[in-house]
């Protein structure tokens, strides 16, 4: 057994590789959640009455039940009910499932940020636009849009610092982020096996990265502030 | 004898079960002051949103400058896009102002009309001259308003008072026919009123036509040179300030009237 300096760079660079696949997962949740968001948002704000009814069942099953159980049925019940597993046996297919379970999550979530965001925006602006004789695209571009990205950066920036640790969930299905690496020195590798220190360690990964996303969106908060 | 510079004739407007106008039909000079009062709920607003094409009339006929803006009977006249360029002959100052509150006051009064430019053509050739051009048009907008040293300003940073100095410099920018305000005092504090209700009568005095739905009676009675006091949906009396203020001659305007006389 070797010492903790010994073991201290081994971890490290497992752990890092992990963090690798945790940063990939959190960031490709983010580029289709904030885009699908916001179509799902329009969904559930739409005039057409089947649409939006169905728009808001579907946030409601979503918002209601576990991520955890959403990423073992995404991945395992096509397997289960059809004897095809269309993910394959490989982390890529692991990744997949497990992008796809975040993204749908988070942009049920984000939605619903996004419908408070634009209701939010008094009608008098549209109103104002209208009889200065604008379009509705421009009063959206020109108006209201920035008004609701001020609206929607604090409670996105919570969501956004939930995600980062909710990426962890992934380890049900064996995505080897960096929770999968710590762990793995409990059952043995690379020579160390019955380690539990790296699992805790983990933790600092997480809270270093979350320290980086408070400030940059704290700043974003902060340009927005210049008017009210 | 010049024609009138708008007529609406039989303007009806039905909200659900309830009739908000039921059947408007005035007329108004150029270069004139018209004042619409009456209590709440007797359909003022719904008006003026009306001739802004806020609301779309159920029927009726809106003309300015002999020039058909809206026939309730025929289709054509609510599609949207034929509402847009027929709206710039009225324009709005909204009781809440409604400024954008991430443009500064000069940024308030340029946006629209440099909208309507860039839809020009040849804009891109004279881009820079036009921008200069419509910057100048703000500045002395707002000069005139009395905001010469507030341009840089957003309207978080500016009174009540002040937002809706800007808020007419806005409308004013889009050059239209007639000037229409929505109770544009209702939301001041009382010693912000008076520098509203002056540049106003200023305007009056140059001969901006405006449309004024208002509460103060003293400043319609002052300003105006047409008064109409509606009820209930309809137009109830109207005439020269001194005939609808020192003279009604119908119960509900003297029951109307009464209620101020006191104070």
């Amino acid at each position: 057994m070797e010492t903790f300096l010994e073991q201290l760079p081994i971890v490290v660079n497992a752990l890092n590789v992990g963090f690798l696949q945790t940063l990939k997962l959190f960031f490709i949740t983010l580029l289709g959640a904030i885009p699908l968001g916001l179509v799902i948002s329009f969904g559930s704000m739409s005039s057409i009455w089947p649409i939006q009814k169905l728009v808001r069942l579907v946030v409601w099953v979503v918002r209601g039940t576990p991520l955890m159980i959403q990423l073992l049925i995404l991945f395992y019940f096509p397997g289960l009910v059809f004897g095809n597993n269309i993910w394959g046996t490989g982390e890529a297919g692991r990744f997949s499932a497990a992008a796809i379970a975040f993204i749908i999550n988070y942009a049920c979530y984000f939605s619903e940020i996004y419908r408070g965001g634009i209701q939010g925006v008094p009608g008098g602006q549209e109103e104002a636009g209208l009889v200065l004789g604008m379009t509705k695209r421009q009063i959206f571009f020109k108006i209201t849009l920035l008004q609701m990205i001020k609206r929607i950066v604090p409670p996105m920036s919570n969501e956004i610092i939930t995600l980062v640790k909710d990426t962890s969930l992934a380890r049900i299905i064996a995505l080897q982020e960096v929770i999968w690496a710590g762990q793995a020195f409990l059952k043995g590798s690379q020579g160390i096996s019955g380690a539990i220190w790296p699992l805790f360690f983990t933790a600092l990964y997480y809270l270093i990265f979350n320290g980086i996303l408070t400030v940059l969106l704290g700043r974003l908060e902060k340009k927005l502030e210049f008017f009210r | 004898m010049l024609a009138p510079i708008l007529e609406v004739s039989n303007i009806k407007k039905t909200f659900g079960q309830t009739e908000v106008l039921k059947d408007i039909s005035f007329t108004m000079d150029r270069g004139k002051t018209l004042s619409i009062i009456g209590s709440s709920g007797s359909g003022k607003t719904t008006l003026l949103r009306c001739l802004n094409f806020l609301e779309t009339p159920d029927s009726g006929i809106i003309k300015v400058k002999n020039e058909v803006l809206f026939d309730g009977s025929v289709a054509q006249s609510r599609n949207p896009e034929v509402i847009r360029r027929k709206r710039l002959h009225f324009g709005l100052v909204f009781q809440n102002f409604n400024l954008f509150p991430q443009y500064t006051a000069r940024e308030n009064v340029m946006l629209a009309e440099e909208l309507l430019a860039k839809e020009g053509s040849g804009y891109k050739d004279k881009k820079k001259e036009i921008h200069e051009r419509i910057q100048n048009h703000a500045e002395n907008l707002l000069e005139q308003m009395g905001l010469k040293d507030r341009m840089n300003n957003y309207p978080h940073q500016l009174s009540g008072g002040q937002q809706q100095r800007v808020a007419i410099a806005r409308a004013l920018a889009m050059a239209p026919d007639i000037l229409c305000f929505d109770e544009p005092t209702s939301a001041l504090d009382p010693e912000l009123t008076g520098e509203v209700l002056k540049v106003i009568r200023e305007l009056a005095e140059k001969n901006t036509t405006m449309i004024i739905v208002t509460h103060e009676m003293a400043f319609a009675r002052d300003v105006a040179d047409h008064v109409i006091f509606m009820d209930d949906g309809n137009i109830c009396e109207q005439g020269t300030p001194d005939a609808v203020f020192n003279h009604p001659r119908q119960e509900r305007t003297i029951q109307f009237l009464s209620r101020f006389s006191n104070n």
